[in-house]
């Protein structure tokens, strides 16, 4: 109860940060939708690119988050805002589930019905965006999803570099050994990811090929 | 006998005359890495006849077919289309002027019935009522009543599904129709419906068909003249009638392969 005191009491800052951690979490996943989805597409179709992609993904996502945001704290321009350290942190991380999954949705797309339609003279851009992309749109979406929850609890640590978010009451909290103002941070987050994982969730089984 | 027989014997064999050669193989060949699929393989394909490329699985007949509409490019040898050399033409439009039905039909799952069989004719921009209308006319056609229209192709059965698939290759009323073992995957019972209907509709429709098919009853069904194949290599063009009684080695072992009555089979299509 008296976590749910403090948030209330401090219901303006809580606002804010959750919007701070949407904003981070939105735009990093946007971003990654806009590379990993066409980097899945190209490497379903070049097949002989998919095991150097998929690993450098994999790599990415074996750096540990702080150790990443240590690093690219010197990059000049990314330096200068933490935000945008943050941003391209998350993005980097949401890479990975977005091109495995667009990958694998692509490539299981039945072959006869792609021969089926290449046969009957659809160009390739036509088989893309009528046959393989319908299709697999459920699964990428899966993708997303993974990736969303995932960038939910890792913009936690963006905090760690004064990108805001739902961390600071998570830092602050660890500083202050206060639980209370650790759970502030923290179930917001939780609920965040939990409403992202329904949401999009539910897309997809809306948007799911019969 | 008599008249009628006379007219639906024209039907399937074309009168010598008067046969205008649609597709024409010249010397082709098609090896992948070291296996030499097809070898120097010649054949006329003339309009309006249903020719039946028969032979056992990996003679290269699939791929024989493939090459008409160009989704296999030959290693050496070309391939005629109306005359022309078939890589004269863009593919796209090579491939819409080829309606193309394949084994389990392989309709797009995630649309309905008439978006399936609309789907040629939208993507070459004819006006939505023109695609109704043509929709409808095949769906008629293909013995599909009306409400089939918006289920999908998991929703149907397997002889539906196939009924769909040759509606669908229909579509653009395209000259020349590939198909490659269009009912390889039905029971008997429907196979030999649409093996029915499908003479009922070339009578009505007369395209150049190229059919393929392992199953010799299929072929003696429904050919104008089978192609054996075996090996990549053509081993003869006859008739039906002609071949249950050659005596060409090949042809012989694959009708004792399917026994007896064959004869029958041969004749049930032209009588």
């Amino acid at each position: 109860m008296n976590v749910l005191r403090f948030m209330l009491h401090n219901r303006g800052q809580v606002l804010e940060l959750t919007v701070e951690h949407l904003w981070l979490v939105g735009v990093s996943t946007v971003f990654a939708m806009l590379i990993g989805i066409p980097l899945g597409i190209l490497i379903a179709h070049r097949r002989r690119l998919n095991k150097p992609v998929l690993a450098a993904a994999n790599i990415i996502q074996t750096i540990p988050s702080l150790a990443l945001f240590g690093f690219l704290l010197p990059v000049p321009w990314l330096g200068d805002r933490s935000e945008r350290l943050a941003i391209l942190a998350l993005t980097l991380y949401a890479l990975l589930p977005i091109i495995r999954n667009t990958y694998t949705g692509i490539t299981g797309v039945d072959a006869a019905v792609l021969e089926a339609g290449r046969g009957m003279g659809l160009t390739e851009s036509q088989l893309l965006f009528q046959v393989e992309l319908p299709l697999a749109v459920s699964v990428i979406l899966s993708g997303v999803r993974i990736a969303i929850v995932v960038a939910v609890g890792l913009a936690t640590i963006a905090a760690a570099i004064g990108a805001g978010g739902l961390g600071e009451f998570i830092f602050r909290g660890l500083a202050m050994v206060d639980n209370r103002v650790i759970l502030a941070g923290a179930i917001p987050a939780a609920i965040l990811a939990l409403l992202a994982d329904v949401g999009v969730g539910w897309l997809e089984r809306r948007l799911r090929a019969r | 006998m008599g008249l009628r027989y006379e007219l639906r014997y024209a039907g399937r064999n074309m009168p010598e005359p008067a046969a205008t050669p649609v597709i024409e193989f010249r010397d082709v060949s098609f090896r992948v890495g070291q296996t030499q699929v097809l070898s120097s393989f010649s054949l006329l394909v003339f309009k309006g006849e249903t020719l039946v490329l028969l032979g056992r699985s990996g003679s290269g007949k699939t791929t024989t077919l493939k090459l008409i509409n160009r989704l296999v490019a030959p290693t050496t040898g070309e391939i005629y289309v109306n005359g022309r050399p078939n890589t004269d033409v863009n593919v796209t439009r090579l491939r819409r002027g080829i309606g193309y039905v394949i084994q389990d039909a392989g309709l797009f799952p995630h649309f309905t019935v008439e978006r399936n069989i609309g789907l040629v004719p939208s993507i070459e921009g004819w006006p939505k009522e023109r695609i109704r209308s043509r929709t409808q006319e095949l769906m008629q056609l293909l013995g599909l009543s009306p409400e089939m229209a918006t289920r999908y192709p998991h929703q149907l059965s397997g002889g539906q599904r196939q009924r769909v698939g040759v509606a669908r290759a229909l579509a653009a009323d395209p000259e020349i129709l590939a198909m490659d073992e269009p009912f390889a995957a039905l029971d008997p019972l429907t196979r030999d419906e649409l093996q029915r209907e499908f003479l009922l509709l070339q009578q009505r429709l007369h395209k150049t068909v190229v059919f393929v098919t392992h199953d010799l009853r299929e072929a003696l069904r429904l050919a104008s003249r089978i192609a054996l194949m075996e090996a990549g290599k053509l081993v003869t063009v006859l008739t039906p009638q002609e071949f249950v009684k050659s005596s060409d080695p090949w042809v012989a072992a694959y009708v004792r392969a399917f026994g007896d009555g064959l004869e029958s089979a041969a004749n049930r299509g032209a009588s």
